[in-house]
């Protein structure tokens, strides 16, 4: 003797939430994203203040900076990249575990900037894959949290349900 | 390893750097560290070398006033004052004064933003947060006024997307040899003035506890003593020259701008310690505030640029312009051939001759002071890369 | 362009060290003084010790191609006592062969970092510095920058930079 079969999808839809677990691991990575702060000139003297009170980066996530490329997940190259620096860019890009993310923050990192000469790499994407790039000369802190809230786009893009 | 002492293990050669969170910009030094004491450090520069210097000499100055902005980005006016000033000596020009007046302003505000940045991090490298909050805090104040400055040149409606558009937070595009390229927009002189009546009150709040703490006395008291024969020996100018006792200031020595009209003092240390160094600068901050309301008081009328045409000026001869930047001395060398761009434009940076001067405050010092020593010389390495 | 013959800087100094001194001018506000590039470092240590110029404000380079020889190594001092300030001009030739600029480290420590830059961007020697090497550039990097035939986008530097495919190893791809 048995009790017939109880349709539980109402229930189950109203309070169950099925979901992966690279969702999850990516829900929590943007909430709580690393970032390694590679200021190398001008835009990292305008980036610094994106952690002031005033423009409060701790509200998007972006607080626990890191000095150590081993225990951070997000490159932000702020400056001029030279010639000289590219190489060190580049090892510390493969120093840093994966999933990794990068910005280039500011007109020369995207593409040099106003300086075409033989000493500087015309944009740091010849040397890692870049993610978002943040505009401006230098950029104000407001156009690096809306490079943050870009990446955090792209680390998760916008739940479309179960 | 052919050192006898590297090789028995009794020195051994440390990496510091290129990127390190206690330095402005990218510096290597190559230390020789003996236990906990540095034997000696070999700084490595150039990490930032962009060819400004091989730019200047393919533009005109108007586009080169945009590079000099970024050579001295804690304080662009500086650079801005030394090159206008250079060309202006070059062609003879007067400097109207309201314009004086005006660049000075622009200068001691831009002194102010530049001290606070250097005591931000330099109180953050020595484990200090709450200046560091403060004082990032009371420059965005001066970097709005800067912007601010910019308002009805870009005749945006909206007030605060006028500057944005330049990126002016940092840069200061205004100065053109002969003056300024335009005269203030309204309201900003109360601004300015309302910044400057209540600036040294909250100085004195968050630099005020700092200068009477135990921590960050037993931290600078006697750390990287210089002499003062020695730091001019090695070219340091400014507040880390003046902090050894010698008073060397060229606002004083050869006034440029309004400075020979205004009345203020020129702070001089006793020891040539991180302390002093400190003080020094702090002081120097609230003599700037003095200085912008003198100036802000005395601001004559009349026009702000001496001639329009000077933009496209052919510069034949050569100089050499130095100013009282808040490092120390800026100065350009310039050459020119009878065509509008400079034949050869040489920017003296303090910074070059600061970081030469390292390794002479390291040695015997512990490496666990070395970030305050960076901190103390208040070096920028995008100037000493140029 | 006066000529400085009136200048009792340089009537002293013409006294003191007759030939090494080719001319003296008033250029830019300064007095210039043109000297013979072997007696650099003595007119240096006379300057320093006898007229006060204790500061080496800044040493630097310039290139005239068209001139024999072809570059100007240019001296600014100051000296804060009389608050005076000098330029000296000393002609440098290229090569192996041209025979090099004595080095005034040993005059003012403060000369050390820009003679090697005017090495670095010029490629002019200094004779007796202690350590002539590349300061701005990398050891490798291929010609002096600051020459007026040096190309401003450089030419093939045996630039270090590593290239990468992109589109690599961004994470969370969903």
């Amino acid at each position: 003797m048995g009790s017939a079969p109880v349709d539980v999808t109402a229930p189950a839809e109203a309070n169950v939430l099925t979901t992966t677990y690279d969702r999850i691991f990516d829900w929590a990575r943007r909430l709580g994203v690393r970032p390694f702060l590679l200021g190398l000139s001008c835009c990292a003297v305008g980036m610094t203040p994106a952690l002031d009170p005033r423009h409060n980066l701790a509200r998007f996530g972006g607080r626990a900076f890191r000095a150590a490329p081993g225990r951070s997940d997000l490159l932000i190259v702020a400056g001029t990249v030279s010639e000289k620096m590219a190489p060190l860019i580049r090892r510390l890009w493969d120093e840093m575990p994966d999933p990794k993310w990068a910005i280039a923050l500011g007109s020369c990192a995207a593409c040099g900037g106003p300086y075409r000469t033989y000493a500087v790499t015309p944009g740091v994407d010849r040397v890692i894959p870049i993610d978002v790039y943040v505009p401006g000369c230098p950029p104000r802190p407001e156009a690096l949290l809306a490079g943050l809230l870009e990446l955090e786009k792209k680390i998760v893009p916008p739940w479309v349900g179960a | 390893m052919s050192d006898p002492l590297l090789q028995r293990g009794e020195e051994i050669e440390l990496g510091f750097g290129p990127r390190h969170p206690a330095i402005r910009g990218v510096l290597r030094l190559s230390l020789r560290v003996d236990g906990d004491r540095i034997v000696d450090c070999r700084p490595v520069i150039g990490h930032v070398h962009r060819g400004v210097e091989k730019l200047f000499e393919l533009q005109p100055h108007a586009d080169n006033l945009s590079h000099t902005d970024r050579l001295d980005f804690g304080s662009a006016a500086a650079a801005n004052l030394a090159y206008a000033g250079a060309v202006e000596k070059l062609l003879g020009i007067v400097v109207p004064p309201r314009a004086r007046y005006l660049r000075t302003i622009l200068a001691e505000l831009q002194r102010i933003a530049s001290h606070l940045l250097w005591l931000g991090t330099h109180a953050a490298d020595l484990g200090a947060m709450p200046p560091f909050f403060a004082a990032f805090g009371e420059r965005d104040g001066v970097l709005e006024l800067c912007e601010r400055y910019l308002e009805d040149y870009f005749e945006s409606d909206n007030e605060s997307e006028a500057g944005q558009e330049a990126g002016a937070r940092l840069r200061l595009d205004g100065i053109r040899p002969g003056g300024l390229s335009h005269d203030l927009p309204a309201g900003w002189a109360e601004r300015c003035r309302e910044f400057v009546e209540s600036f040294p009150a909250r100085l004195n709040g968050f630099a005020g506890p700092l200068t009477e703490n135990r921590l960050w006395k037993k931290r600078t008291v006697g750390l990287g003593v210089l002499s003062p024969e020695v730091a001019v020996d090695l070219g340091v100018t400014g507040p880390a020259l003046r902090a050894s006792g010698f008073a060397w200031d060229l606002r004083k020595a050869l006034p440029y701008e309004a400075y020979g009209e205004v009345d203020f003092d020129v702070p001089v240390g006793r020891n040539g310690d991180t302390y002093d160094r400190y003080l020094v600068r702090v002081e120097e901050m609230r003599q700037a505030n003095r200085i912008v309301a003198q100036c802000l008081d005395r601001l004559p009328d009349g026009p702000v640029l001496a001639e329009p045409s000077v933009l496209e000026a052919k510069v034949e001869g050569e100089t050499y312009h130095g100013i009282e930047g808040p490092r120390g001395e800026i100065g350009f060398y310039l050459v020119g051939d009878g065509t509008a761009n400079p034949y050869r434009c040489h920017f003296r940076a303090p910074s070059f001759a600061h970081l030469q001067a390292l390794p002479e405050l390291c040695r015997g010092e512990l490496v666990g002071d070395l970030v305050a020593l960076i901190g103390t010389l208040d070096v920028a390495l995008e100037e000493a890369d140029r | 362009m006066e000529g400085a013959a009136e200048d009792p800087l340089a009537m002293a100094l013409r006294e003191e060290l007759g030939e090494a001194i080719e001319s003296a001018r008033i250029l830019g506000g300064d007095l210039t003084l043109q000297i013979r590039r072997e007696t650099i470092a003595e007119v240096c240590a006379a300057l320093k010790s006898k007229h006060g110029f204790t500061y080496l404000v800044d040493l630097c380079g310039v290139d005239f191609p068209g001139r024999e020889p072809r570059f100007e190594v240019v001296y600014h001092l100051c000296s804060p006592a009389a608050n005076r300030r000098v330029r000296l001009k000393v002609a440098a030739g290229e090569g192996e062969a041209a025979a090099a600029v004595p080095s005034v480290t040993g005059v003012w420590r403060a000369a050390n970092w820009p003679e090697r830059e005017v090495w670095d961007l010029y490629g002019v020697r200094f004779d007796g510095h202690p350590d002539l090497t590349r300061i701005l550039l990398w050891e490798g990097f291929n010609g002096h920058p600051l020459r007026k035939d040096f190309p401003v986008e450089g030419i093939d530097t045996g630039a270090a930079a590593a290239t990468v495919k992109v589109g690599g190893s961004g994470g969370g791809e969903a």
